[in-house]
This record gives C-alpha cells, structure tokens and sequence, in this order.
C-alpha cells in the first residue's frame, strides 16, 4: 500500500474535527431539507437556542459538563489503549454512590462536610464498577471492551432492582428515591455568581461545571506530568516497551481504568446532586456512550475535550429548541442528526486523514519546491 | 504476467552491452517533508548481472527500490524497464513488468503450506484444485531449473528461514519476475546459508534474471556483485565494478572518511563473576522447548558473545535475564542475589542493581516511538531519582540531560523534542546506547546492537561498548552477526536450538567452526 504522508499536528487537531463536522452538518442539512424544512434556519435556530436565548447558554454548559466527565474517562483509559465502554454504568453506579451517602446522612451533616463526601462517593463507586473489568483484563486476559459492556446492562438491573425495592420512596409506585435535603443540594451556578454581583439566567448549570474544569486540569497534570502518567502512555503507545520499562502492566491497567471509571463517576455529581437531588432511573442518558465519540474527537486531549463537550453541549440544547420550534422535527429527529455527528466526527474521525494529508503534503510541497535537504 | 513468454525471451537473451538496460532509473528525486530522501539519482542496471546497492541507513537506498516496486511515487524523474519508460503506481505494476521483491522481513503466512503461500494472489478461480495444480507444475519446473528445492506441502512455520527466504524467490519467480530485488537478504542467515543464496543467485543471473542486491555488508558485496552504486544522504555517490574496487575503498565513499574496520584493541580483564546463570530452561506458551539447560558465568570487565542464528533462543534468554519474562526453572544470581521460578526477578529490579539492557528490538521496546527524544530517554528509569521528585516527572531536567547525552553519544539531529520515530535506525540505536551507558550498569545485556545500524553508527557503539568494558562493566552480547562477536567477545558461546552448543575463546576463534555450531552440526565433529 502506498502510504499517505502523516497529517501536521495543527491540521489533525484543528482542521480535520472541523471538516467532520462540516460534513456531518451538511447530512444533517440534507436530513431536515427532506423533512420539508429549510436547514439554513434551523441552524440558526440551533445557535440561538444553545447561545443566544434567555439561559440556553447554562443549559448548554451543564450539558457540556457531563460530556467533560465521561469523555475525561474515556481518554485517560484510551492513553493505556483500553477502551472504556462503561462509561454509562460506571457513572450510574457513581450516582448510586452519591445517592447513599446523601439519603444516609444528609439529615445529620452540613454541606460543606456531606458534598465532598458525596463527590468522594460517587467517584470512589465509579472507578469499583471499573475496577472489576479492568482486574479481569489485567489477571486474565478478558477484553474490557466486552466485560464494560456486560457491567452496563448490569448497573442498570442494580439500579433499577435497588429504586424499585429498598430505595423508593415510602408510599409511592414510581421507582424513585425521596428527594434530598437541602444540605445534600450542590449550589447553582446562578446562585454562587449572584452571590459576586453576577446575574445568569436561569438554569440547572451548578457547581459542578467547576469540578468539571478542575478534573481536566487533573487528568493533563495525571498523564503528562507524573510518573504514572508516562507509565500509562508508555503502555498505551507499546506493552512490548512498558514490559522491557519494569512498568507492572497488570497495576497500571487496573489504576488507569479505576480512575476513567472515577470520572465517569463524577457525571453524576452534576446529575444527582446538581440537578435532580434525588436518585432515579437513568439519569445517564447516554452521556457516558456520547463521552467515547467526544474523547476521539477531542483528540483524549482535555482542551480538545472540552471543546468537543461544548459542541455536545450546544448540540444537546440547540437540538432541544428545533424540537420546539418545527412542527416536522421531531425528537428522533434530533437523535439521527446527533447521530450523525458522533458517526461522523467520532467513528469515522479518520476518514478523510489521507485525502487531507496528501492535499497539505503537495500544497507545502508545491511552496518550497527545492532547497537544501536538512 | 505469468511466466510463460518470460522464459522464452530470457533463454534469448546474452547480456550484451548493446541491449538496453534491464532497469534504469534517471533523475529520480523523493522528499519526505524536509528530508531530502533521494536526490537527482541515476542508477542503470545490465540486464543478467547482479547490481548491489549499498548505503548506510538512511542513505535512501529503501525509499529508492520502494519508488522502483511502486510502493512510492517519485516526485520527479523517470523509470525505464528494458528501455521503455514506465509508470509505476503501486505494486501490481511493478509486478506487471516482471519486477519481483523480497523484502527483509518475510511477507508469507507461517500456518499455511508452501504452495498456499506460494499460490496467494493467483489461485485462478473460485475453486482452488485447478490453481493449485498448476502452480505445483509450475513449482517444480522452477525448482529444478534453479535449484530453489522447497517442499510443496511443508508448513512454512516449520521450514527454516533460509527455505523460507527461498519459497520468497519462488514466488517472485512464479509471477513472472525477471528483474529480483532483494533488500537485505542474508540479516537472518547463517553464514552457510547466505553462501547458499548467492550460489541460487548466480544460478538465476546465468538465466538472464537482473538482480538488485540491497545490504550494508561489504562482504556480500564483494562476494556477489557485478557491479555496486554507492548512495550516501540521498544521493548516488559512486558506480563501480565490484572487480576494480575494495571494501576500503566502498565504505569510506559510504560514509565520506575512512573506516577502522576491527574496533577490536586489547582483550579484557575478566574479573570476579557478577552474573551465573544454572540450568536455565524454558518453555513458550504452547509448551514448545525454547532454552535448555543453560549455563554460563559472566565476569567483570568481559564482552561474552552469543553467536546464533536468529531465533534459536537468544531473545527468550535475553528477555528471562533482565527479568521481562519470569523465569520457569533454573538459577539466575546477579550482584549477590539468586532469583529462580519462586523468587523472580522484574526490570525494575534488576535495574535498581545495576543491571542495564540494550534491546533487541530498539522500535518496538528500546524506544516508544510516538515519544520524544527526550520523554523516551527515561524509559525504565521513569520510577527513579533521575526523573523526578515524588509523583511528578521533572521534565525540564530530563530534557537537558537528554541534550547532554545526545551530544555525547553524537545523536543526529540532537533534538531532545524531536519525536523518536523521526530518527534514523543509527540514531535510535545510539540514543538507546547513551540512555543504558549512562546509568553506569554494574552488567550490560546487548542484543544485536549494530542490527539496522549504519558503519559509522557501528563503529561508534562499538568502542563504547569496549570502553565500558574497560571499566569494569560486564556484558553479555547477543548477535548474529558472526564478525561483530569475533571483533567484540572475549569469549564465545554458540547456541543453537535453545541449548549452548559450544564455547569458544577469543584467541581461537574461527568464524568457519562457529558457523558449523551455529548451523547445529555436532560439535565433535566440527572441531574434527
């Protein structure tokens, strides 16, 4: 095979996302045309929906916020080439860890002790629901692709036998927890920058966006500034040089998941303790699958995550407004054109990599056509 | 395209001046980003002789047979087959025009038969019975002519790498080549079995088959060639006939100074043993012997050289030594400790006592190739003082230690932020060298540390090996390349078949003896 020259940094990082994306919104534009309704306008409804309108941009930001954790916990699996699929069920179980912690002791604790607790909670929950894959990857060689899986179908019988028997509220069918109290309650974004002067409109952002933007600060320190990080990259890029290294692969297989589990963990501080303050049935939603498409486009990099859970965020939100406004788009509508997306800038990410270098390699070909060789 | 009319037009053919060449290559030039890999190059190449190419690593001789197979397209220049200009668009066409290739690394599949893989790409139809009759009859009549005797029905996994190398011809043949490219042909054979491979060579030029012969060995050379290009840095330096020129002469137009070619200087002072090995062996996962019984001490200040064909226990015993792959029975002590089965040892451990480890196989573990210079130079020594303090690496100071070794170790371009896979194999290797050097090991394990490695690159580690020798570091040295243990070792051991089947010292040291040990014939009779 006559192989493609490699794609320069800047284009693999910025250009190429942006041409997948353009490609999935022309789709998606053809999509809302056959329905009968002119796509030009429906983008614009769109960008006003997840920017412009009264509080959209908070509802924006606080999807962005579960995209930020469950894509964090995909890419800091993905640098030890593991593919954490149990995003979804790591960070249900997370919730499910948030959720006894508050109903057990938020009579009796103030916030500022019963929050973090909580947060410890939900992490620590998470990464033991990642921790048993990823023991079995490492000691006995089953994949963690398929065993994650299997734990998200079984978080979700947990959850659902846990809030249909012993967790529901007394005296009531539908399979739901008592709400928390006040003290369990993780402050709106609107009330902390209210309390600086600042005024939002408003929406269900909270506190957790902060613990979000902290975690990327963490997972950037985690991979490319400590010991452990290397060790995990060195994995990730060759076992074969992690073998010869003394890295102890079986450790850092079960560290690197028990932390992408934690993370996909913390999504359900922003669910559980932001948003709902009680706990209920799949408040995931599909965050932690959506996390896997914005890890690859954000290049497992936390700005490029961040950036992607942006377009999520927005995507989320904006899609939420055409729903509202066209009588022809519909809610499935929405899920084809974020479909499209996560197949476009996710599964087939790497799609156009060799027309693009080809294209870059012969145009700065073409500039500097003969000189020296280095 | 099959070989039918070839045969006709070859038994015609006289290699007379006046036909036109069987290969010529004009003004071909290739750049990879800002390297310069070939450049205006002009090669021409007499139909029924056998042309070399030689060129130290990273010269372009690769990129320049790889532009000539179709794997890559020049950005300018022309190729010419027989004398008419061609386009070459990728692999199919090259075999089109009856080019053939047989690259280093063998391109068959182990779990299928010599004629499955000699068949692959022209089984004929939907049902395999009428191509694989053809291609036996086939077979056979190419086996006879050019005594390339292979059989049909063997497992390729089975067969050794010279047969193997062998069923690589064959298949060229098959599909109607004329014109052989080797690329570096005799890496994995014994001495015998690269004699061999020039004798079927020679054989096939007699039959007007144009061959291009691509290595670094001078000796092959010299001891095969009609005619030899010398390419250095991209560019076509030099033509000569093998029969008016020298191997002095040939590696000082490839690296543009003169060579030292015996590094060798004064043996070693052997001191107290630091590394005894008892009754080593060892088995892979499907239960197959791969070392028996080993035993050997190794001394203070001594080069220990295992010679071997590749692939005949070396690297299980590489790997089981610096603790990568536990051990299953027998005893290893080192530096005053004895790991068995029960107490095993890992690579950190070993390296916290002094034990350091050149690689094999420098890309896939002397070096993460995605790394920079700089992040790769601390691998297995990512947990020490040297890399950090408590959890974090100090990157700054990993850099500039980095700078420091690149400078030393005379690593091209010296570019601690360079990523590793954009070195050259002479450059990756010295940078895997400085790296273990500098820990100051107590004991060095080498495993073919020159493998891939320009002459210049050569002679570097070479005389860094011995200067570390020289101040009392013990190493224990794996190669097949016969003449690099002989100008190294101090003492030799020749393993075949997982076992070691003989010792020798410096001073009687004899490559032909060794070969005969290497090749596994009885060692009564090859001191006979």
């Amino acid at each position: 095979m006559s192989s493609a020259p490699p794609l320069p940094r800047w284009a693999d990082i910025g250009l190429l996302p942006l041409i997948n994306l353009a490609i999935a919104l022309v789709v998606s534009g053809l999509v809302v045309l056959a329905v009968g309704e002119d796509p030009i306008r429906a983008i614009d409804v769109m960008i006003q929906g997840a920017f412009f309108y009264e509080g959209s941009f908070g509802y924006t930001l606080y999807y962005t916020t579960n995209f930020i954790f469950t894509g964090l916990a995909v890419s800091v699996a993905f640098h030890a080439l593991l593919f954490n699929i149990g995003g979804e069920g790591q960070a249900y179980i997370g919730g499910l860890g948030a959720g006894l912690v508050c109903l057990a002791l938020d009579a009796v604790l103030p916030g500022l002790v019963l929050i973090p607790l909580a947060i410890l909670a939900a992490a620590a929950f998470g990464a033991g629901w990642a921790f048993v894959p990823a023991w079995l990857q490492a000691y006995r060689g089953s994949h963690v692709v398929i065993t994650t899986i299997m734990f998200n179908f079984i978080a979700a019988g947990v959850m659902v036998s846990l809030l249909a028997g012993p967790l529901i509220k007394r005296g009531q069918s539908s399979p739901t927890s008592r709400g928390f109290e006040e003290s369990a309650q993780l402050p709106d974004m609107q009330e902390v920058l209210g309390f600086v002067g600042i005024e939002i409109g408003r929406s269900p952002l909270n506190l957790s966006f902060v613990l979000a933007i902290a975690a990327c600060v963490f997972v950037w320190l985690l991979i490319w500034r400590t010991r452990f990080g290397y060790a995990v990259r060195t994995l990730g890029h060759s076992p074969q040089a992690a073998a010869y290294a003394g890295i102890r692969i079986p450790r850092t297989i079960i560290l690197a998941m028990a932390i992408s589990g934690g993370l996909a963990g913390l999504m359900a501080v922003n669910e559980v303790l932001g948003v709902q303050h009680r706990l209920l049935l799949n408040f995931t939603a599909g965050y932690g699958f959506t996390g896997i498409a914005v890890s690859l486009m954000g290049r497992n990099h936390p700005i490029g995550i961040v950036l992607a859970s942006l377009l999520f965020g927005a995507l989320y939100q904006g899609g939420s407004e055409l729903d509202l406004e066209f009588q022809t788009i519909t809610r499935d509508m929405l899920l084809v054109i974020q479909g499209l997306i996560i197949l476009f800038s996710g599964a087939l990410a790497y799609m156009l990599n060799p027309p693009l270098a080809r294209v870059i390699a012969s145009i700065a070909h073409a500039r500097r056509p003969r000189e020296a060789p280095a | 395209m099959e070989g039918r009319a070839d045969r006709i037009e070859a038994t015609g053919t006289a290699s007379g001046t006046s036909a036109p060449p069987a290969v010529e290559l004009r003004q071909i030039n290739k750049r990879f980003g800002a390297v310069q890999a070939n450049r205006d190059i002009d090669l021409s190449v007499d139909r029924g002789s056998i042309t070399g190419i030689i060129g130290e690593n990273g010269a372009g001789k690769s990129t320049l047979v790889s532009i000539l197979y179709g794997f890559y397209t020049a950005d300018s220049g022309e190729i010419r087959i027989g004398g008419e200009p061609v386009r070459m668009a990728g692999a199919s066409d090259a075999i089109e025009h009856g080019i053939g290739m047989v690259h280093q690394h063998f391109m068959l599949v182990p779990t299928m038969t010599v004629l499955e893989n000699v068949m692959l790409g022209r089984e004929g139809g939907p049902l395999l019975a009428e191509g694989e009759h053809a291609t036996r009859d086939r077979m056979a009549e190419l086996s006879g002519a050019y005594e390339l005797d292979v059989d049909p029905d063997a497992l390729v996994g089975e067969l050794p790498v010279g047969i193997q190398q062998r069923v690589e011809i064959l298949k060229t043949l098959l599909r109607g080549a004329r014109i052989l490219i080797l690329d570096e042909p005799t890496g994995v054979l014994t001495p015998q079995e690269a004699d061999r491979l020039f004798e079927i060579l020679e054989i096939l030029k007699r039959d007007g088959v144009t061959i291009l012969l691509i290595t670094h060995k001078l000796r092959e050379i010299m001891a095969a060639t009609d005619a030899v290009y010398v390419m250095r840095r991209g560019e076509m330096v030099a033509h000569r006939r093998t029969s008016e020129t020298s191997q002095e002469e040939l590696a000082r137009l490839m690296v543009g100074r003169d060579v030292l070619f015996t590094v060798g200087g004064e043996p070693g002072v052997p001191g107290a043993p630091l590394l005894a090995v008892e009754g080593l062996s060892h088995a892979d996962e499907r239960g197959a012997p791969r070392l028996t019984d080993v035993t050997f001490d190794l001394r203070a200040g001594e080069i220990l050289g295992i010679a071997g064909v590749s692939g005949n226990g070396q690297t299980e015993l590489l790997d089981i030594l610096s603790g990568i792959e536990p051990s299953q029975s027998g005893r290893i002590s080192f530096a005053g400790r004895t790991f068995t089965a029960a107490a095993p040892s890992d690579p950190s451990l070993l390296r916290d006592m002094g034990l350091a480890h050149i690689p094999e196989d420098r890309q896939q573990r002397g070096l993460v190739l995605p790394f920079t210079a700089s992040e790769s130079s601390i691998l297995g020594y990512q947990g020490g003082a040297g890399a950090g303090e408590g959890i974090f690496l100090a990157l700054a100071a990993i850099r500039q230690r980095c700078e420091v070794l690149m400078e030393r170790f005379d690593v091209r371009p010296p570019d601690p932020d360079l990523r590793c896979g954009g070195f050259s194999g002479g450059n990756q290797q010295k940078m895997v060298v400085a790296r273990e050097l500098s820990a100051a090991p107590k004991a060095l394990l080498v495993g073919q540390p020159t493998r891939g490695v320009d002459i210049g690159a050569i002679e570097f580690i070479h005389s860094q090996l011995l200067a570390i020798r020289d101040t009392g570091c013990a190493i224990l040295l794996v190669s097949v390349e016969l003449d690099e243990i002989m100008s190294l070792a101090d003492r030799i051991l020749v393993m075949n078949g997982g076992r070691i089947v003989g010792e020798v010292d410096r001073s009687e040291a004899d490559a032909n003896r060794i070969g005969l040990m290497m090749a596994g014939i009885d060692r009564a009779t090859a001191t006979a």
